[in-house]
């Protein structure tokens, strides 16, 4: 086999970081090459500079054995090189064949031949099984389907090397064998195809060769017939991780939040959630598995008086709540990581000591007669920068500009050291690497053993597998089945997620002994 | 004010008038599509209108000829939009600021060289101006030809950009470039169209217009000069933008809406009705006003419009 890529001692800076760190690597024509690494590692840097998005400080790539300078995505799309973001680069107000064609040059340049270019696009999308209509505006298709067009639209310029930056993370599992089928065929079509992930079973499952970064440098280049999962978890962390936690048995309490037949619009005005009901005990955590978008913002809304719920009823407590009263529902015990840190969570412009106060900000011992006593806020927030382990360069520093996994613990010292009854957490691992994502689910599990009742929203299934006691499933803003967590079926799950299968009403399985 | 008064107000001198009076607005507006299209909202129409009128006037009076003239009004315009390209494209400035103090640096340069070069006099300079050229055959169709193809040149220039604007902007390449750069600018770089270029070539274009239009105001309609003789013009530019959707046609439609408010402003001022002059001048911009309300909403707008661009920054 010749080497397609090989990229030498590749150098890239952002202030205050080295994303990479003189990385090499060799990439073989026809491989399907996963690049694994955690959060940060600087996976997404180093394509970013393959595909001349980025001017890497020092390095050199050569395609073919010949030295190339790549200075911009239109080089990179010259040399065949093709890049699915993870971040999907797509218009959605336009059609899928007018993002196809975007910047390509058409027969008769510069007229817009849209006819033309829809057969091309059914022929790619019929070799390769990537089941697309050309007519259809990409806002009205599912994340699988942008994937599809992402891959289209590379195969129309031609690209011979494709990069997929973590393209899996926003699939359901049914989807990801679609997308791994695709990968196959476009293998055997004679594509080369770069694999970012940070998943170790998909790697093992769809890769030839794997490449672990760690900390912007290269630890190592394995085939994955010479590897198992656990041997590259340890390159990729750098320690031995567990992500199997022992739980502390827990006889579920009396209930703290009950939804009772819940239905609800999203804010563009279709129905989000419809006639949902859970529970949530004292002591135990209950996960809301599902894939994005399926409602779970909208319910974490409703149970914080966010949105208006137009059928059922949510109680807190054993009270009911009443919408717009969020400052009440707090009031009474409510603790939430909201989805989105950097919108809902922190205010980015506010310093540490500010955010970290922010629900608590007109009560004792922050506030005194109207004012703020500095000087409990200084120890305050010291105490929590040293309970929460936050790496931060002074109370004082703004939020916005601490690395994720330390803002997400400055949300999570906020909420929990308020000692809350309940805790609403949206996906409180997105994006955080495996020492921070540890750290979290440790905390949660401290909070359940000290007797709140946490609701978490995931979806990560492996997050709600390794920390909940009892699970539902969320499809299209309903629920579709709802197990113990000991005795759930991934495959069941799976079905379930894909909006497939729907376990009848009732049939919550006996609690294992 | 009778019933019939007002039908009597109907009469073809009124539809000859709404062109006349929508092809500047219409002009600019479509300018203004391409901008607002390529995510730039160009607060500064009324500069660039400013601009082209005065520099119209001048480039008129300097050669004699009102070709030269609008010539002069259009690299004024580009001139402008050249430098509000400047300040919000590579220099990130604010674009509501921008086009904010763009308005009020034109208004008071225009007023000032118009002292310094034409003097203060009783009566305003009088140039070559623009005059209506009848199109043979065309003109002769019932109703419509009088109303259409009597007007001045640049009036037809601006049914011409009408047609190609609409068409380039949903059957070229050029003008799928230009939307995408509006829409998600990240995503057109990748695929290496360069979003600073095409966002200076429609603020280059939006310019031109810009000051054509200016020049109609000076040159076609009073061969002259008169401070702040844009009135309010380009704003109402602004507001076709909205009221047509981001589309040129649409954009165009709503031009023709405001360019009757103002020919009816003219006819009833010359019936000399009951009614007072202000609340007639007041009746463009009250529709522009109502129609800004009825049509709000975000949907069509595009969505990295104000939104600066900047080239190295990874999501
Ligand atoms: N545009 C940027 N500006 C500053 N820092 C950046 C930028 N892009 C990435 N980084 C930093 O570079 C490091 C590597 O990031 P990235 O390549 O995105 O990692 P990965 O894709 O492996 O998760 C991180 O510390 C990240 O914060
Ligand atoms: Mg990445």
């Amino acid at each position: 086999m010749e080497n397609t890529i090989r990229l030498e001692n590749i150098v890239k800076h952002f202030p205050g970081v080295c994303a990479n760190d003189h990385i090499s690597l060799t990439i073989k024509k026809g491989e399907v090459h996963a690049l694994l690494g955690e959060n940060g590692a600087g996976k997404t840097t180093l394509m970013n500079v393959l595909y001349g998005l980025l001017c890497p400080d020092f390095g050199q790539i050569f395609l073919n054995g010949e030295a190339v300078e790549i200075r911009s995505p239109k080089e990179a799309i010259e040399h065949g090189i093709g890049m699915v973001h993870q971040h999907f680069m797509l218009i959605p107000v336009f059609t899928v064949t007018e993002n196809v064609v975007l910047g390509e040059d058409m027969p008769r340049e510069p007229l817009l031949d849209i006819q033309q270019a829809e057969q091309r696009v059914k022929e790619i999308s019929h070799t390769y099984g990537l089941d697309v209509d050309p007519k259809s505006k990409v806002w009205h298709l599912s994340v699988g389907a942008q994937q599809r067009v992402e891959i289209i639209k590379a195969l129309y310029r031609n690209a011979k090397i494709l990069i997929l930056d973590e393209p899996t993370a926003v699939l359901t599992p049914s989807e990801v064998d679609i997308l791994f089928k695709v990968l196959r065929k476009l293998v055997e079509e004679g594509l080369t195809v770069i694999f970012i992930s940070h998943k170790l079973q998909e790697v093992m499952e769809i890769c030839d060769r794997v490449t672990v970064l760690r900390n912007g440098r290269v630890v190592d280049t394995v085939e994955t017939s010479e590897t198992n999962q656990s041997e590259l978890a340890r390159m990729m962390v750098g320690r031995e991780v567990f992500l199997q936690f022992d739980k502390e048995k827990m006889t579920a309490g009396e209930k703290v939040l009950e939804v009772k037949g819940v239905s609800a619009l999203s804010d563009r005005g279709v129905a989000a959630l419809q006639n949902i009901s859970l529970d949530v005990h004292c002591g135990e955590i209950v996960g809301i598995a599902g894939v994005d978008g399926n409602g779970q913002c909208e319910l974490v809304d409703a149970i914080m008086g966010l949105r208006k719920i137009d059928r059922g009823s949510i109680l807190i407590k054993g009270k009911k709540i009443k919408e717009n009263n969020t400052r009440e529902i707090i009031q009474r015990g409510v603790s939430c990581i909201p989805f989105d840190r950097h919108a809902e969570g922190l205010v980015k412009s506010f310093s540490l000591s500010e955010v970290l106060m922010l629900k608590e900000w007109n009560n004792l011992p922050f506030t005194r007669h109207y004012l703020f006593d500095f000087n409990a806020i200084r120890s305050f927030s010291e105490g929590m920068v040293r309970e929460y382990d936050i790496r931060a360069p002074g109370i004082e520093v703004k939020t916005g500009n601490l690395s994720g996994g330390n803002q997400q613990k400055v949300v999570l010292a906020r909420e929990l050291s308020r000692k809350p009854d309940l805790i609403i957490a949206g996906q409180p691992t997105r994006g955080l690497d495996v020492g921070a994502t540890e750290y979290v689910r440790q905390r949660l599990l401290a909070e359940r053993a000290r007797g709140a009742g946490i609701l978490l929203i995931s979806t990560e299934l492996e997050e709600i597998l390794s920390i909940s006691d009892r699970l539902l499933v969320i499809y299209e803003g309903q629920i579709m089945g709802e197990m113990f967590t000991a005795n759930a079926d991934l495959h069941d799950i799976g079905l379930m997620m894909a909006g497939v299968k729907r376990q009848p009403d009732g049939q919550i399985k006996e609690m294992p002994v | 004010m009778g019933i019939e008064v007002f039908l009597g107000l109907f009469t073809v001198e009124f539809f000859y008038a709404t062109i006349r009076m929508a092809s500047p607005i219409a002009l600019a507006a479509l300018g203004e599509v391409y901008v607002e299209k390529a995510g730039i909202l160009n607060l500064g129409i009324e500069a660039t209108m400013l601009m082209g009128a005065f520099f119209g006037v001048l480039g008129s009076a300097l050669s004699g000829s009102a070709f030269v003239g609008v010539l002069t009004a259009m690299a004024a315009g580009m001139l402008t939009g050249l430098l509000f390209g400047f300040l919000v494209i590579t220099m990130r400035a604010n674009q509501i600021v921008t086009g904010a103090a763009l308005n009020i640096a034109a208004l008071g340069m225009t007023s000032f060289l118009s002292r310094i070069i034409f003097g203060v006099r009783l009566l305003p300079v009088q140039v070559q101006g623009i005059k209506p050229l009848p199109i043979p055959f065309l003109k002769d169709i019932p109703g419509l030809g009088k109303i259409l193809f009597e007007q001045t040149p640049l009036v037809y220039f601006t049914y011409f950009m009408v047609i190609v604007m609409t068409y380039a902007l949903y059957r070229t390449t050029w003008g799928l470039k230009i939307r995408s750069v509006g829409e998600h600018p990240r995503a057109a770089e990748t695929l290496g169209i360069s979003v600073i270029r095409w966002r200076y070539g429609c603020v280059l274009l939006g310019g031109a217009l810009g000051g054509i239009a200016g020049s109609i105001l000076s040159l076609a309609q009073l061969s002259t000069f008169v401070d702040n003789m844009i009135a309010g013009r380009g704003f109402i530019a602004l507001a076709a933008v909205i009221f047509g959707r981001w589309n040129p046609l649409g954009a165009a439609a709503a031009a023709l809406v405001f360019g009757a408010a103002d020919a009816m402003q003219m006819r009833v001022q010359a019936f000399s009705l009951n009614l007072p002059s202000d609340f007639l001048l007041m009746l463009p911009y009250l529709i522009t006003l109502i129609g800004v309300i009825i049509f709000r909403g975000r949907a069509a707008a595009p969505v990295a419009l104000t939104k600066p661009y900047e080239k190295e920054a990874t999501a």
